[in-house]
């Protein structure tokens, strides 16, 4: 979803820059404020930051003939809230747009804008709706993690047309053809990335209880009333 | 096998199958390109006239570097998640003196 290097206008540079840059400072401050608080999370959220960071170096087929590679922002913004991402994400287009030349550093305010931001909220609105709904943690986790994929490379597709409208059809002509690229790839790898996550999610459901517990995701169990007590100290 | 095992094993299942699915289809007819050069060729082709203002500050000698720096990345990123899961797992499995240790940390400022 790297929007290479020099291939936004200045102004749509500056633009994206200027509109992600809040996000990830709070982002920074969110990320302090929680170590400082409570420093056990920090193992959880050196997890959520090494997921991303994984999954984003792994280009994957798809069934369109063409490669691409997950994000894996939905997993902090479940367990995070999604401001954490923001953060965590710019790191890793940060360390991509530096060392492997994917991405850039014009192109950093866009890229992080639709992979730190748009993903993990679009991620977490799907995790607090699916739960509202009564389905369930497990199924939450997955609309999380393949809707916070699929909206990044969405955001992306827009943003290029945006910046390259098509000569003859314009803004939704030019965003036709980039989200026939970007989008219709990366259906299969959002499904794959969510069965990945509820696979993670299951182990951490059995090893990070406590923390989870804090965090909200899982309910304290009603057998033990000392559980969230327990959870806050720790 | 428990149900729990099952599910982790369709799950794994399910994953495999949607990797291997893309290239059992296009089997010797793609080379599976990356999305963002095609969208780079993109707007070669849409918008003839844009030519890029500002090149990385660094690129990779040769693809062989590009896939080393990839496979640093992702072992950098595997390794801390290894790590992380394993402490966590551990912390689990040993019995409670780590815990109680570090509830005595927590009211710090």
């Amino acid at each position: 979803m790297h929007i290479a290097e020099g291939f936004l206008p200045p102004a749509h540079a500056i633009g994206w820059t200027v509109a992600a840059a809040p996000f990830v400072v709070h982002g920074a401050r969110c990320v302090v404020k929680e170590v400082r608080e409570h420093p056990e999370a920090t193992l959880l959220l050196g997890a959520a930051g090494a997921f991303t960071f994984v999954l984003s170096a792994i280009k994957l087929p798809s069934v369109t003939g063409s490669s691409s590679h997950p994000t894996g922002t939905g997993l902090g913004a479940v367990l995070f809230r999604p401001p954490v991402m923001a953060l965590l994400g710019t790191i890793v287009l940060l360390f991509q747009a530096l060392l492997l030349a994917h991405g850039g550093l014009t192109t950093l305010g866009a890229n992080a804008f639709s992979m730190a931001i748009v993903g993990p909220w679009v991620g977490y609105g799907a995790y607090r709706l699916v739960t509202r709904l009564g389905g369930g943690l497990l199924p939450a986790v997955f609309a999380a993690m393949a809707l916070s994929d699929l909206s990044t490379y969405v955001t992306t597709a827009l943003q290029l047309a945006w910046a390259h409208p098509d000569a003859t059809s314009g803004f939704l002509g030019a965003a036709a053809k980039f989200l026939g690229v970007f989008a219709v790839t990366q259906i299969p790898l959002a499904l794959a990335e969510g069965l990945l996550g509820v696979l993670l999610f299951r182990v951490l459901t059995v090893n990070a209880r406590p923390e989870l517990e804090r965090l909200g995701v899982l309910r304290p169990e009603t057998g033990e009333p000392a559980s969230t007590g327990a959870g806050e100290l720790r | 096998m428990t149900r729990r095992h099952l599910v982790t094993a369709l799950l794994v299942l399910g994953i495999v199958v949607l990797f291997v699915v893309p290239l059992v289809l296009h089997a010797g007819s793609s080379d599976f390109a990356g999305t963002d050069s095609q969208a780079t060729e993109l707007i070669e082709e849409s918008d003839p006239g844009y030519t890029p203002w500002f090149s990385s500050v660094f690129s990779p000698g040769s693809s062989e570097v590009e896939s080393g720096l990839f496979a640093l990345q992702a072992a950098l990123g595997g390794g801390v998640l290894g790590y992380a899961l394993g402490r966590l797992r551990s912390r689990r499995t040993t019995p409670a003196a780590p815990p109680a240790q570090s509830g005595t940390e927590a009211p710090r400022p």
